[in-house]
């Protein structure tokens, strides 16, 4: 519960809609405070990249986990226990020496937040979403992530209907690495396909 | 709506990749509103992802969680408000 919090600061306009819009639904008994902050702190902590992060390294460790996976995302998915909002019509492009792999949304944001999270600014940005489709090598090495110029860049456009999640390479030396381990490694980021592990 | 992550899967995950979402708290609460409003009344998800997209596709500079506030807002007016003259079946 924040209520009982004192704000000097004036609330701007889109901070007092939010505040209206709450009352409303708690007056109503659509939802209660103590609802909002358990779903905040579910997408905050719990509900992120670490599910993806589990996905991938299932898909590391299990080569039959791996196929199913690139197959139908969406079912290999919720075979861990992940699905949900947005969560529906995921595919998993797998990232190799040829081909890497990068995801976007050009119309809004979407987004594969059972196992992203929420999505981070800049993926919402307009920039973002122009830059990628434009010159997906120059705004990766701007992003701290250069593709080999012999490296294939393929970009995909996350829409309503479909939801992509990038499937990184294994990282060389952690062969010996157990499952735990090897999600602690995989980062968001990864899982856009901005970064490289 | 408990099973917005089921305890047994929150046990197993790894915390490395953890990292802040929000750049305001209002932020968390009006997209947990959505989640509120869709689950409580039994609506598809999609009524109120076709309302974010044309919320953003009404204005494409305004910030993310600002179009998503509009789109709920009219997910309000739409199926509290207005629903009140008489309740669905």
């Amino acid at each position: 519960m924040s209520g009982d919090h004192h704000h000097p600061a004036p609330l701007t306009p889109v901070e007092e809609r939010a505040a209206a819009l709450e009352q409303l639904l708690v007056d109503k008994g659509i939802v209660t405070p103590e609802f909002i902050d358990q779903v905040v702190q579910a997408y905050a902590e719990d509900i992120g990249p670490m599910n993806g992060a589990r996905v991938v390294a299932r898909a590391w460790v299990d080569a039959d986990y791996r196929e199913r996976l690139l197959a139908d995302g969406t079912a290999a998915i919720a075979e861990l226990g992940y699905g949900g909002p947005e969560g529906d019509h995921i595919v998993v492009v797998e990232n190799t020496p040829d081909v890497h792999n990068v995801v976007v949304c050009t119309l809004c944001s979407c987004y594969p937040w059972p196992v992203l999270g929420l999505p981070p600014t800049w993926y919402k940005s307009p920039p973002y979403r122009a830059r990628m489709v434009r010159e997906p090598r120059a705004l990766l090495a701007e992003m701290g992530c250069p593709v080999p110029a012999d490296t294939e860049i393929r970009v995909w456009d996350s829409s309503a209907e479909v939801r992509y999640l990038v499937l990184p390479e294994r990282p060389a030396g952690t062969e010996s690495a157990t499952e735990d381990e090897l999600a602690g490694l995989v980062t968001r980021d990864a899982m856009i396909g901005v970064a490289r592990l | 709506m408990s099973d917005v992550v089921a305890p047994e899967v929150r046990d197993l995950l790894p915390r490395q990749n953890g990292e802040v979402v929000f750049d305001a708290p209002w932020q968390g609460r009006v997209l947990a509103m959505a989640v509120g409003v869709v689950d409580g009344l039994g609506l598809e998800w999609d009524e109120f992802r076709q309302r974010l997209i044309a919320a953003i596709d009404d204005d494409p500079d305004r910030p993310y969680y600002e179009s998503w506030t509009v789109a709920l807002d009219d997910l309000v007016r739409t199926h509290v408000l207005r629903a009140d003259a008489g309740p669905p079946p």
